[in-house]
This record gives structure tokens, sequence and C-alpha cells, in this order.
């Protein structure tokens, strides 16, 4: 009996760090659908996300939700910087020179980190306390909640966005055929930028919805960033119902595996079934498969 | 020499190729022509190994080279150019050429790292056979030019350069005469007669029709992915449902 | 004069200097400094070959790296084999290793080869913290013996300049022969239009794995190297930063070349001991050099310097 309760609270820690997957997924997808380009910098939105949180909250003594409120807008604004210094300039660039340019501006923005906030590892007050809740012989912190409910808001929010709303529809159309788009008077411009804004955005909450439970510092962004990254590709990178999948699946496989089998290999987890997809199925577990033109 | 049978080519919903076959006759010049969207490129990718199709065979020789990569018909003696031009931009007019000759060669990455002698002798050899190509092409006085400076005319001039450099029996040419002005494109009408005479089978996929009746002894049509007819250039010229054909397309 | 004479006048005139430089260096901290650009140089220019060349970028390189210092590590101090045997083995070893991941790996182009390869570092990145009975864990592992020759035996700064620089300038050497050859510019053809390689009989996949293996056996030669003259080895050396290093002396000295790699592999180890704020800011500064050079300088500094010449030349001319 007790071994049943212990998987049922590996699988509910796995379920809520699989969300933030989901969501990190979420701006990967974001951005490839729109430009093509896998951006090696969305994890470091994500640390932007908790490390901002902090700072507003500690040194200016802002309440949370501003703090907050501040923090997305700030990660929002570097994602609107990166896109218009190092991206958009580029024009017909190789892919060779979009991965080396967002790798660097990863780093940039986790170096800066570290000169502005140091290496230590902070932590964010839980939005709620942290009296544990008891569910099915497995114990809860009020923050997992906020995690679940938050994550699934963000999800809504973003399909309401993309299904329904003129920016969301025409964002869509640029991913679909960005020739076409733009000859029906889309710019195409205004959606990269906006696909950079919104997945910031996204990753920066993610990045602060998580802080309360794993502590944050100036390199957590690697880490996080390439899991979300495993769970848009186990999603095939849509920014759809796959990726959330992917990212809970994800969470709870190595939740699990930390728990039964070794917690040093917990990391090793994600990657290993990242290599495993990219080799045996890069459309995803979820994805179409499409022909390829020459 | 070349021959398709039965060629059938969907990409998701849309049919790009139905039931095309056809023949090329050993050291002739064969046009493959039609409107937009008629599948012709398509075709050239199936034969050249790039796309697969869903159904049909296609011979060179007596041997089935369907399916076969890009890479193993080069060594059976077909090549091609490209509609786009694919140099290798970044290096010079002499090496693209040098490339050409890469399955004339085979020293390895051993070899080649610590110059073993054989290897020496091979690079030599490479170097002034691609010279000859460029010679013939009549390029040779931009061998040391980095490729992706080239006019797209030049351009065109050294993809066939670097497609003859392979030594091939065939050399399928994906609209060779695209983006050149009239003089170029008299320049190279005598070029494809030249490449003709040393005995190499041709095959062009052509909007200009003017060079493709010039040089071209059959024409095969396609339209919306089937065979509408084939002949000699002037029957084509004759045939009313190829003029049809055009006509509706505007 | 010929391109193949003024190769051969380069690299003469290079390895004299690289010969020379300690003689005048006798006694001073930077010969140590000048040992690690040796081991540095030999990795970039691994790397250039798969990244300048092929057009293929790792991300985890420093893997390779650290596979060959382990392996040299754990078979000289646990089963008292010969340094010499241990390099081979290690090198023999990793070469496989890459070859059979090759095939898989490569297949993949673009942003996904990025973050496979960068999965597959950070995998054996978590390997050599975690098989601590092995490795020693993120504590490291020490006592690893030098390399030796008869009597001789590399243990000071001088010998192990020497030791390193000689196969360093093998490397390059080897490296130049391959640029200039049917395989280097079916590599380069790979880079500028896969498509256009195959056509002219490239088998693009097969090259693409040798390369990936030569380049991954190389970088397991350094690491071999590395373990033997600092006969200390912990995971740290070997992790995703230190890939992301590479890449970038890889980037700043130019795509394609190979004294570049030199240069690149220089400058990025020799900023720090200079300046001594760089060690606060060289993730800062590492990210914005790659920014930079991609978006300004794609030659790196060696084209930089090619396009300066060029520009003098035709104002000469002119």
């Amino acid at each position: 009996m007790e071994n049943s309760d212990q998987i049922i609270q590996y699988i509910l820690s796995g379920l809520s760090n699989g969300s933030i997957y989901a969501l990190i997924g979420f701006g990967f997808a974001i951005i490839y659908n729109a430009t093509g380009i896998i951006n090696f910098a969305q994890g470091e939105f994500v640390m932007l996300g908790g490390m901002l949180t902090i700072f507003f909250l500690n040194v200016f003594q802002l309440p949370l939700i501003t703090s907050i409120v501040l923090a997305v807008a700030v990660a929002t604004a570097v994602g609107v910087v990166f896109e218009r210094l190092a991206i958009r300039p580029l024009k017909n660039a190789s892919p060779l020179s979009l991965v080396i340019i967002t790798i660097g501006a990863s780093i940039l923005i986790r170096g800066a980190a570290m000169l502005v906030w140091g290496k230590d590892t902070h932590a964010l007050p839980a939005f709620s306390g942290n009296d544990p809740l008891y569910l099915m012989g497995a114990t809860m912190l009020p923050q997992n909640l906020w995690i679940f409910a938050l994550t699934a808001v963000i999800i809504m929010a973003s399909k309401l966005f993309f299904q329904y709303s003129i920016f969301g529809k025409a964002m869509r159309a640029c991913a679909f055929n960005s020739q076409a788009a733009s000859l029906v008077g889309i710019s195409v411009k205004t959606m990269v930028l906006l696909s950079f804004m919104i997945s910031s955005a996204i990753g920066s909450l993610a990045g602060i919805i998580i802080a309360p439970l794993t502590m944050t510092s100036y390199d957590m962004g690697i880490m996080l960033g390439l899991k979300g990254f495993c769970a848009a590709i186990i999603g095939g990178m849509s920014s759809g119902l796959g990726t959330v999948i992917g990212g809970l699946l994800l969470g709870i496989l190595e939740s699990l595996g930390a728990g039964l089998i070794s917690s040093g290999y917990k990391d090793a987890i994600a990657f290993i079934i990242l290599l495993l997809i990219l080799f045996l199925r890069p459309e995803g577990v979820f994805g179409k498969k499409e022909t390829e033109r020459v | 020499m070349l021959s398709l049978t039965k060629i059938t080519k969907k990409f998701g919903g849309v049919t790009a190729l139905e039931d095309v076959s056809f023949n090329v006759e050993s050291g002739t010049i064969t046009g493959v022509i039609g409107p937009n969207g008629a599948g012709k490129t398509t075709l050239f990718n199936i034969a050249t190994g790039l796309y697969s199709q869903d159904a049909g065979n296609v011979y060179l020789g007596e041997q089935n080279i369907s399916r076969m990569p890009p890479e193993r018909l080069v060594c059976l003696g077909m090549v091609r150019t490209f509609q786009n031009v694919e140099l290798f931009g970044h290096m010079t007019v002499l090496e693209n050429v040098m490339v050409g000759l890469h399955t004339k060669s085979k020293s390895g990455i051993f070899s080649c790292a610590f110059k073993l002698p054989g290897q020496r002798r091979e690079e030599k050899s490479i170097r002034s056979r691609a010279l000859k190509w460029l010679e013939y092409t009549g390029i040779a006085d931009l061998a040391g030019m980095t490729a992706g400076s080239l006019p797209f005319g030049k351009g065109r001039l050294l993809e066939i350069a670097r497609a003859l450099a392979a030594e091939p029996r065939i050399i399928l040419m994906d609209e060779p005469a695209a983006g050149l002005n009239s003089r170029e494109t008299m320049g190279l009408a005598e070029l494809i007669k030249k490449i003709k005479d040393s005995g190499i089978t041709i095959v062009l996929v052509e909007h200009d029709m003017e060079l493709v009746m010039d040089v071209c002894d059959a024409v095969v049509v396609l339209n919306l992915g089937r065979k509408l007819a084939e002949g000699t250039p002037r029957e084509i010229q004759e045939n009313p449902e190829v003029i049809a054909a055009y006509l509706g397309d505007g | 004069m010929t391109k193949e004479q003024r190769d051969i006048l380069i690299f003469t005139a290079f390895g004299l200097v690289v010969l020379v430089t300690p003689l005048l260096l006798q006694g001073n901290y930077l010969l140590n400094v000048f040992v690690f650009i040796g081991i540095n140089t030999m990795l970039a220019v691994a790397l250039n070959l798969l990244l300048g060349f092929a057009g293929q970028i790792s991300l985890g390189h420093a893997a390779f790296f650290g596979l060959g210092a382990y392996i040299s590590g754990i078979l000289t101090t646990r089963y008292a084999i010969d340094p010499w045997m241990a390099m081979v083995a290690a090198a023999v070893c990793v070469g496989v290793m890459a070859f059979i991941i090759g095939f898989p790996i490569l297949k993949l182009k673009g942003h996904y080869l990025a973050m496979a390869t960068l999965g597959f570092g950070i995998i054996m990145y978590i390997v050599f913290n975690e098989t601590v009975a092995w490795t020693g864990g993120p504590s490291g592992m020490s006592g690893i013996p030098n390399l030796a020759l008869g009597p001789l035996i590399f243990d000071s700064d001088m010998t192990n300049y020497y030791l390193i620089w000689v196969f360093t300038l093998l490397t390059m050497l080897l490296s130049i022969n391959l640029a200039n050859s049917r395989i280097g510019r079916a590599l380069r053809a790979i880079h500028d239009s896969e498509v256009a390689a195959r056509v002219m009989g490239v088998n693009v996949r097969l090259l693409k794995v040798q390369i990936f293996t030569v380049s991954a056996l190389i970088s397991a030669l350094a690491g071999s190297f590395y373990a033997h003259t600092m006969t200390f080895i912990a995971p740290a050396s070997f992790g995703f930063n230190f890939s992301v290093e590479l890449v970038t002396m890889v980037i700043i000295g130019g795509l394609g070349s190979i004294y570049g790699s030199f240069l690149g592999a220089a400058i990025l180890t020799l900023l720090p001991e200079f300046l001594r704020v760089f060690h606060d800011f060289d993730i800062v500064i590492y990210g914005l050099l790659l920014i930079v050079m991609t978006m300004f300088m794609p030659g790196g500094l060696i084209g930089g310097f090619e396009a300066l010449a060029a520009a003098i030349k035709r104002r000469k001319e002119a």
C-alpha cells in the first residue's frame, strides 16, 4: 500500500513539473512555427521570470502580484529586444547561424543574470503558503495546485488566442505559409515579433510559478529549457495538445525514474527520451509525417 | 537508354504525376515540356532519385534504378542540373568541377590526410581534368573565382561543366535556359549540341520552345501530371491537343 | 608560387614559431597556458572539421574530450595500463562509439542536430558525475600517470609543451591536407548544397559520419593528453559550457580555417589569464562574441583579415 502511495506521490510531482515543461515547450513551438527557429534561449526566459519576480519582491518590496506582472513585462521586453537586435537583421540566415546566435543570446542572458544576481539560489515564497494538502495518501502543496490551474489557464488562453483572435489567426497563417500570408496583407515581421513576445511571456510565467517549489538561480534555464524542448518534440512541435501531453508524460517518466531507479540520473531520462524520439520519430509522437519537398 | 514506366507520384492528396511512361533513345536529345505545374521537375526528381515514386519504375539501360539514391546513379552514369542552379557557392569555380570528379577518384580520409603518393597523383589528375571541362564549356578564365559571385549565366555553364566532369552517359537538365538572355541561350544551344555529338544522351525540361524545337530530337509533353503527347518537334508543334493545353493555360 | 607551396611555407613558419616560443618563455608560467592552448587548438581543429567544413554543428564535443580523458585515466590508474596504450584504447573506443551514434545523430539537420548533440553531451556529463566508482564523481580523479618515452617523463611544463605541440602541429597539418583534398572539397560541398553534393556522387550520409568519427577521435586524443599532463580530471571540465566554448573558438577564428581554430583557441585561453575581470564576465563575453561574430564577421578573424588584405590590395591597384 505504501508503495502505491509513493507512486501517486511521484506522479503528482511529475505532473507538476510536467506542466512547466509543457509551458516551456509551448514557447518553443510558437517561435518554431512562426520562424522555423528553435530558440535555444527559451530556457533563459524561464529563469528571468523567477529571478525578476524575486528581484522586484525583495529589492523594491512590491507586492507579489505586481512583481509578477512586472517580471513578465520585463522578460517579454527582453524577448522583443532579442528579436529586434539579433533575429530580424538576419535575412536568409542559415540554420547554423541561427543556432549559434540563439545559443549566444542564451549564454549572454545567463551571464548577465549571474552578474546582476550572483550565483546563489533564491527562493520565491509560495503563492498561498506551504501547508500541505492530502490527496489519496499523497501530499501536495498549494503551489502544485497553482501550477496546475495556471498552466491550464495559460494553455486555454493561448488556444483561444490562436483560434479566435485576428492576431492568432494571422500567426497561424504565417506558420502555414508565410509568403501567402504576406500576400494577403499580414505583416510577417510583426508576427515573428509577436511570437517572440508570447513565447517569452509564457516562458517567464512558467519560471514564476515553478520558482517557489524548485528555488531559482541564474543557471536554471538550461535544463528547464531543454526539457521543455523535449516536451515540444514529443508533441511534434505543435502548440497544441501534443506538447501538453508531451510535457506531462516527460514529467511523470522523469519523476518515476528518479524515484524508482536512481535520482542521480533524473536529468538524463529527459535527454535519453529526447534522443530516442529524434532518432526514431523526429516528427514527434503526436505529429504528422510530412513529405519533404526538395 | 532511360525509360520510365507508369510513374505515379502523389503529394498528400494531390496527384503530381499519373501513369507517365516514355523512353529516351541513346544519343538523342529529348525535351520534356508542359505548362507550369505539369510535373516536369517532379519527374526529374524521381528519375534522379531525389523523390521516390508511389508506383512505376525507372530503367537506366537494362537496370532498374527505381529508389536508388542519387549518389549511386552518378556511378551508373546519370547526372543532372537544377532549375535554380545548385552550385557550391563558397568554393571556387575550379573546385566545383573538381567535386564533379568525386566518383572518378577514390582516395579516402586517411590517404588524403597523409598525402600518400597515390593521392597526390590523383589530385593532380583531378585538377587537370577539371580544367579541361572548364575549357570545354568556355569558362576556364573564371577558374579562380568564387562560384557564389558568378553571374547567373556563367553559373549555368559551371553547373553543366560540373555535371560533365562525372563523365555521364546521360545528363538531365532542368530548365537550362531559364534566366538566360538570348545570346546566352544561343551559346547554350551550341553547347548542348556539342555534348550530344560527344555521345552523351540528354534530357531537357524546358520552357523556351525555340530552344526545344532547335535542339531536340524527340519531345514529350506533360499536362497536369499526365503524358499528353510525344513525337518529333514538328509533330508536337502541329498536335491540336498540345496547342489546346498551352492556349488553355494562357 | 602555387597554393601548395604557400601552404607549406606558412605551416613551416608557424611550426618554427611554435617550437622556438618556449625557449623565450623559460620558467614563465605562461608556458603552462601555452600547453592548454595546444590542447584547445587540437579540439577546435577537430570541431572545425565537422562544423566549419561539413557545416554540421556539435554542441556535445566536450563529451568526447571527457571520454578520452576518463578512459585514459581509468585504464592507467585502475588497470596499470601503459599511458600510451590507454590513449590508443581511448581513441579507438571513442571512434567506434562516434561511428555508431553518428548514423542516427547526423541524420538530423540544423536545430535538431544541435539539440541531439547537446543532449548527448549532457547525458555523458551526468554519467561522468554519477559513475562515482569509476570516475570519482564530481570531486574528480587524481593520480593519473604522466606519459613517458623511455627515460624521458613528460612531467614539466617544458616537456609537456613539446609533447602537446608536436601532436597539435600534426593534427593541424593533417587537417590542412584533408581540407585541400577530394574529401575536404566533398565536405565543403555538403556545407554549401547537400542536394547538389549527392547528385554529384558524394555519399553525404557516410561522409558526415566519417568526419564526425574523425573529429570525435581527435577530441578523445586531446582528452587523453589533457588527463596525462594534468594528472587530475573532474567532470566540470567536460560540461555544456566547454562545448559552447569550443564552438566559440571555431567561430571566432573562422569556420573552415585551421589557423583560425588556433587563433580562436589562443584567444579564449589567453584572455582569462590577462584579464582577471574576464573570470566573472567570460560567459557574457562568449555570448556577445558568438552573436556579434555570426552577424557581422561570419568568416571569423581569419576571414576578416583576408577581406581586409583583399581590400588593401584593391586600393593599391586602383
